[in-house]
């Protein structure tokens, strides 16, 4: 103690407060450095301040401030009767809601979309949450039992056979076809002047045809067989049961492992059974509903989730055929991928209506829809492949050589190793492509499809409705559903992105 | 006693099968018969389907119909066009009325997407959270749904001609479309067109002429002086010698519609709009991303130098930028010239509206028609990244990577 007041020097009276520093931070902190730091900034501040101005306001105005919520029909919503300048129409979509969500979907059927968007959604939820599990049950019910199911919930109809007759009847055409093509060789044998090389191709082609009659007079005799009987449908199910799962038993590794695949292929097949039976597609199943009634949402979504299903396997099957080191593989995987990368979208979807039923056979009819979603797959097809090949260019080599060091075959090695890597890495690249995907949809109502935005320019034709603000509230409507899906997706993509790089955060 | 070094064995036949199958040797080769197979098989049954269903819809193969008469009218022709015209002719008038509004619109897409991407990376909040807004609401809403607004909301809740809105008295805008004053050439139209093209390429030369004086001489050459000069100096100097080059006529109001002027149609003036806007929103990210990809070390290594501000962004920061930015941009552009397409939505006489749309339906020549419309487009983008991989290879090579 003494020590201390006999040194040289204490400060024995307080300092004065320092006045507290200019806050930075909150939100007087960020009016005062990001907005109103300088000349220039004040000027920009105010730009952008009447740019909001000019904007927001009249929208929440014509959405809100100024519009019309109750009315039966265009009379309420005009300005002489309204007694003010009238903004959004909203009865006119209370109106129209039906017809924008499920076209001319038959009213008492409605519950059917209903069903199918409920299991959509229920199935389509858990597979995006990241932490819970059954990751790859969910994802082969959403990609492979959804859209059968809700192929027969939509469309209707029941089945008058299964696996057994399908596989007969697809190989039977395929075969027809085959020596098809080797008797019009032989026909043209005749005339032409290389006769002999097309009369030997010819008969070796009418021959491999033969062949593969013998080799599949099981099948389409067992077929015939069933036709017969009542109970076509059951007989043919147990058929396939049981061979499908012989082969799964056989090749899951006989008496010794093979009892997981037994037990998995047969719980299968009982679900299968039990939606068949709920369904009553044994006996007609549901009543039909043709396309051309669907529409609005429905079809937006229909379209794009089966785009979504279908072009994934696309894309993966194409990356993987341009990184194949076997030429002509390689080479057309390049060619196809550019190819539909090289076009717009709606050109594809002229080739797709207008050009590919001339490539089908007379009596084989394509409904549009189909159509439609065979070049909107395609389309994305080409895209999803050069998504997927980013990722699969992202895995070092070392991950396929260390697999091959261990003695896994090609098959083994991308889908076990290389694959589930590259799918992980690109998420984020995918679900991008799925917004452009959505927002490309729009595109099926040039080519007389009613989407949601085909079924809106519809129902601004209707003089019942025909008012100055009819098209901005449609417009302002259908732009809200869009925005709130391609909005959500874009943000999932962020979120997953944000996960996926969580270790190289600091 | 010494050994002979001793030969590598023979190594044609393993090359030939790494030619011929790739790493799978001959699996590889068996795999690509067996898909060679396949793919005849699709191709004889499409052939033998299409000869069969345009026989039975009484259609002759082939592209002889592009020398038939079209026999209907466009609303829009950069070259003379009469309904009496040949399909080909069609053809070119589409393909030109695409090519036009693509140069348009990838013009204002450009100036459109710099400036809200300026306004992303302004330091000022609210500018960049406008810029923000803008950006996410037209990326996330449909092209097709934002061309029909344009079109069938705005366009047509503008008043008709007779109270058109007029932009200080020389161009009137309405529902039927956009006037603007036609320049009409005069009598001094050659020399100053001659002028000016001389202007350019001189300036062009005095530049050349400065950059190698610079890199191998060391020596700074002023050459804006010269450069405006030439550019607007003697333009100038011969339009007082030889008199004003060309008027404008500016539209004038008669009876219900316009006379004098140009007429813009709707249709342009919408797709333009659409199409420059929702592209603008993409090339602002890529400009963002371009510039933010600079690193800060970079405009501080240029400032150490005593380079001032702007010259260090000239010389230093934009040219690492625009490495970034170019391919996607270009990307970008070609993304705008495929969209254009959508304008059969519309009725704008596009390639595909007035090729695949009318001419397709009139004729019924689909595989003709969609493969010459679809032959178009490919050949765009393939010359385009063509050019752009020479593009990445130079800008690999100035790397010395």
């Amino acid at each position: 103690m003494s020590d201390i007041t006999s040194s040289a020097y204490v400060r024995r009276d307080l300092l004065t407060e320092r006045p507290a520093p200019v806050k930075t931070t909150g939100f007087i902190g960020l009016v005062r450095t990001r907005l109103f730091n300088s000349p220039t900034n004040i000027l920009l501040t105010i730009v952008g301040a009447l740019l909001l101005w000019f904007t927001i306001v009249p929208s929440v105005r014509f959405l809100m401030v100024d519009a019309v919520w109750t009315g039966k029909d265009r009379t309420a919503c005009l300005t002489e009767n309204a007694g003010f300048t009238v903004g959004a129409c909203w009865p006119y979509i209370q109106a129209k809601l039906p017809q924008l969500i499920y076209g001319f979907y038959p009213e008492a059927e409605r519950w059917r979309v209903n069903l199918s968007l409920i299991l959509a959604a229920a199935l389509l939820l858990p597979l995006l949450i990241p932490r819970l599990p059954a990751k790859g049950l969910n994802a082969s019910l959403f990609f492979f039992a959804f859209p059968v199911v809700a192929f027969f919930l939509l469309h209707g109809g029941g089945i008058t056979g299964f696996g057994l007759s399908w596989t007969a009847g697809l190989l039977q055409l395929f075969d027809d076809s085959i020596i098809g093509a080797g008797q019009a060789l032989l026909s043209l044998g005749k005339t032409s002047a290389i006769a002999p090389l097309f009369w030997v191709a010819g008969n070796l082609i009418v021959l491999v045809g033969s062949a593969i009659y013998w080799l599949i007079f099981p099948l389409t005799w067992l077929r015939d067989q069933f036709q017969g009987t009542g109970q076509s449908v059951w007989a043919d199910f147990a058929i396939t049961a049981a061979i499908v799962s012989l082969i799964a038993f056989v090749l899951g590794g006989g008496v010794r492992t093979g009892g997981r695949a037994l037990t998995s292929s047969i719980a299968t097949f009982m679900a299968i059974a039990v939606v068949i039976k709920l369904m009553g597609l044994d006996h007609g199943g549901l009543p039909v509903v043709t396309t051309n009634l669907w529409g609005g949402l429905l079809v937006t979504l229909v379209v794009s989730v089966t785009g979504i299903v279908t072009s994934l396997p696309i894309g993966i099957a194409l990356a993987l055929g341009r990184r194949s080191t076997i030429p002509l593989i390689r080479i057309f995987s390049i060619a196809f991928i550019e190819f539909w990368r090289g076009v717009p979208l709606i050109t594809v979807l002229f080739f797709a209506t207008y050009m590919l039923p001339l490539f089908l056979p007379g009596n084989f009819t394509v409904d549009g829809l189909v159509r439609a979603l065979i070049g909107i797959s395609l389309f994305t097809g080409a895209y999803q492949a050069e998504n997927v090949r980013g990722g699969l260019a992202a895995i070092p080599r070392g991950q396929g050589e260390a697999a091959a060091a261990l003695g896994l075959s090609w098959w083994k090695t991308t889908s076990l190793i290389v694959l589930p890597q590259a799918l992980r890495h690109v998420i984020p690249n995918l679900v991008n492509s799925f917004i452009s995907l959505f927002k490309d949809t729009s595109l099926v109502s040039i080519v007389a499809l009613f989407d949601l935005l085909g079924s809106l320019r519809a129902s601004f034709s209707d003089p019942k409705w025909s008012t100055p603000s009819t098209a901005f509230t449609g417009f302002a409507f259908a732009g809200i559903i869009y925005f709130i899906f391609c909005f959500g997706m874009s943000r999932y993509s962020l979120f997953v992105e944000h996960r996926l790089n969580a270790h190289r955060r600091n | 006693m010494s050994t002979e070094a001793r030969k590598p064995p023979a190594q044609i036949a393993l090359k030939i099968r790494r030619v011929l199958g790739g790493k799978a040797g001959w699996n590889g080769v068996a795999v690509q018969f067996a898909f060679a197979a396949i793919l005849g098989w699709i191709g004889y049954e499409i052939v033998s389907n299409a000869r069969a269903n345009l026989e039975n819809q009484h259609i002759a193969a082939g592209f002889g119909f592009l020398r038939n008469n079209a026999g209907f009218d466009v609303n829009q022709t950069l070259i003379s066009y009469t309904g009496s015209d040949t399909f080909l002719r069609v053809f070119v008038v589409g393909l030109l009325n695409t090519l036009v509004v693509s140069v348009v619109g990838i013009f204002f897409a450009t100036v459109i997407g710099f400036i809200v991407a300026l306004c992303r990376l302004s330091p000022n909040w609210l500018l960049s959270r406008v810029g923000e807004i803008y950006v996410e609401i037209i990326r996330n809403l449909p092209l097709l749904f934002q061309i029909l607004f344009w079109y069938l909301a705005v366009l047509a809740a503008l008043p008709n001609p007779r109270q058109s809105i007029s932009l200080l008295g020389l161009a009137f805008i309405s529902n039927r479309g956009l006037v603007i004053p036609r320049p009409i050439g005069e009598s001094g139209f050659e020399a100053f067109l001659a002028v000016l093209a001389f202007g350019i390429v001189a300036s062009l030369a005095l530049r050349i002429y400065a950059r190698r004086a610079l890199f191998q001489r060391g020596q700074m050459i002023r050459i804006w002086p010269y450069v405006l000069g030439l550019l607007f100096g003697l333009p100038l100097a011969t339009m007082l010698v030889s008199g004003v080059p060309f008027t404008f006529e500016v539209p004038q109001l008669k009876g219900f519609n316009f006379a004098g002027g140009s007429r813009i149609i709707p249709e342009f003036v919408a797709l333009t709009l659409a199409l420059s806007t929702y592209t603008a929103a993409f090339i602002a990210e890529i400009v963002r991303a371009g510039i933010l990809s600079v690193h800060r070390g970079q405009m501080e290594a240029g400032s150490s130098l005593g380079l001032s501000r702007g010259t260090t962004l000239r010389l230093i920061v934009v040219p690492q930028a625009m490495r970034v930015i170019v391919p996607p941009l270009t990307n970008q552009y070609l993304n705008l010239t495929k969209n254009s397409s959508l304008a059969v939505a519309i009725g704008y006489p596009d390639l595909v509206s007035v090729f695949a749309g009318t001419s397709l339906s009139q004729t019924g020549q689909a595989i003709e028609i969609i493969a010459m419309t679809m032959g178009v487009y490919l050949l765009i983008s393939l010359l385009t990244s063509a050019i752009m991989s020479v593009y990445g290879w130079r800008v690999s090579r100035s790397l010395g990577a």
